[in-house]
């Protein structure tokens, strides 16, 4: 009984919090040029899922390799984890790129107005 | 990306009381600002409460230092001894006297990424204004201290590459590799931060009771990260500018 009790108040606060999600509105108004404005979609989201398909696989190749070195090797673990925070940033920032032109194309709905 | 800013507290308050004089100083200039009620953008004042806070903090933290270290002299100690371990690593014994640059930029970056998780304050740093400075300054130290610890045609020489017969492949390459460092210091530091932020605003719009809390727990790491890896990259560009010498004697 002491459960259910439990697992009701966390209910109750579960949907409390999630009150929000009841405020949606309607969608916007038709655009003029309403071609270019879905195909800025598509290609915005195929910019970024490309983007973060091919770094993450290569910050994947890296984090192994990097855990293979410090099996074989665990006195150079401090070098290879700093050579591994290194390397992680340098490819997150060509990711970065990518994301930065997507949220320009998304944020100005280009052919949204005129 | 209008509808997702407004106005904060502090940048109001810091506004009301010092919008009017420095109105009139732009007026003076000749610069019409596009909000007249509110004419330091809130980036500026910002950075200026984070360079307030650290000379405030640091200045008064390092008072009275004895040869025993107390508490807060063990932490103000560790902090020195990181930025001292980086550049002693990557540009040798030399390195400590570049320390007042990297250590400010190191600091400044550092509590900038933080403050955008302090409710009532935004990071400077999300603004393209302020990152791009960051890494002109970065930029023009390191050209400047290579020309001081080469000569200038020394340094300029070096640009050409160790065979002369390839000077005019390789000068363009290398010209624009170093343009190059700028432009992705200031771009990667904006838009971890940027983005980070933006995550942060939409989460809270949607559902703002305690969802936001582990993309802000997110946000701490990759405010340090970011902090650490700007602070090790302008490291590599003095060391690659400066480092030199010691290979030819």
């Amino acid at each position: 009984m002491k459960k259910l009790k439990g697992l009701g108040i966390l209910l109750f606060f579960v949907l409390v919090a999630s009150s929000p999600l009841l405020a949606q509105e309607e969608a916007a108004v038709n655009p003029i040029r309403a071609n270019l404005y879905k195909l800025s979609i598509i290609v915005g989201g195929a910019i970024i899922t490309l983007a973060v398909a091919a770094g993450a696989f290569c910050q994947a190749k890296s984090i192994s390799s990097a855990c293979e070195g410090i099996s074989r090797n665990p006195g150079a673990g401090p070098h290879i984890r700093f050579l591994l925070i290194f390397g992680l940033v340098l490819i997150e920032t060509l990711v970065i790129y990518a994301l930065l032109i997507t949220i320009i194309i998304i944020l100005i709905q280009w052919g949204n107005w005129a | 990306m209008e509808a997702l800013e407004h106005s904060l507290f502090t940048v109001e308050l810091f506004n009301r009381i010092f919008g009017k004089p420095v109105l009139a100083f732009l007026g003076l200039v000749g610069i019409e600002p596009k909000h007249p009620e509110s004419p330091i953008p809130d980036y500026v004042v910002m950075c200026i409460f984070v360079a307030v806070f650290l000379i405030v903090t640091l200045g008064l933290a390092s008072r009275r230092l004895t040869l025993v270290p107390s508490r807060r002299q063990t932490v103000l100690e560790l902090v020195v001894q990181m930025f001292e371990g980086i550049l002693t690593d990557i540009i040798g014994s030399q390195g400590k006297r570049y320390l007042p640059m990297i250590g400010t930029v190191g600091l400044f970056i550092f509590s900038a990424n933080m403050l955008g998780l302090v409710p009532g304050f935004m990071s400077p740093t999300s603004k393209l204004n302020v990152t791009a400075g960051c890494a002109l300054t970065v930029f023009v130290y390191y050209h400047w201290q290579g020309m001081k610890a080469q000569g200038v045609l020394k340094y300029l020489k070096h640009f050409t590459g160790p065979i002369p017969a390839l000077a005019p492949l390789l000068l363009p390459i290398e010209i624009i590799s170093h343009f190059s460092r700028p432009v992705s210091l200031s771009l990667r530091l904006f838009g971890n931060i940027f983005a980070e932020e933006l995550l942060i605003v939409v989460i809270a719009s949607i559902v703002p009771f305690v969802l936001p809390l582990p993309f802000m727990a997110v946000a701490i790491f990759t405010a340090t990260i970011q902090a650490f890896v700007f602070v090790l990259l302008a490291t590599i560009y003095i060391a690659g500018a400066v480092a030199h010498e010691e290979e030819h004697s």
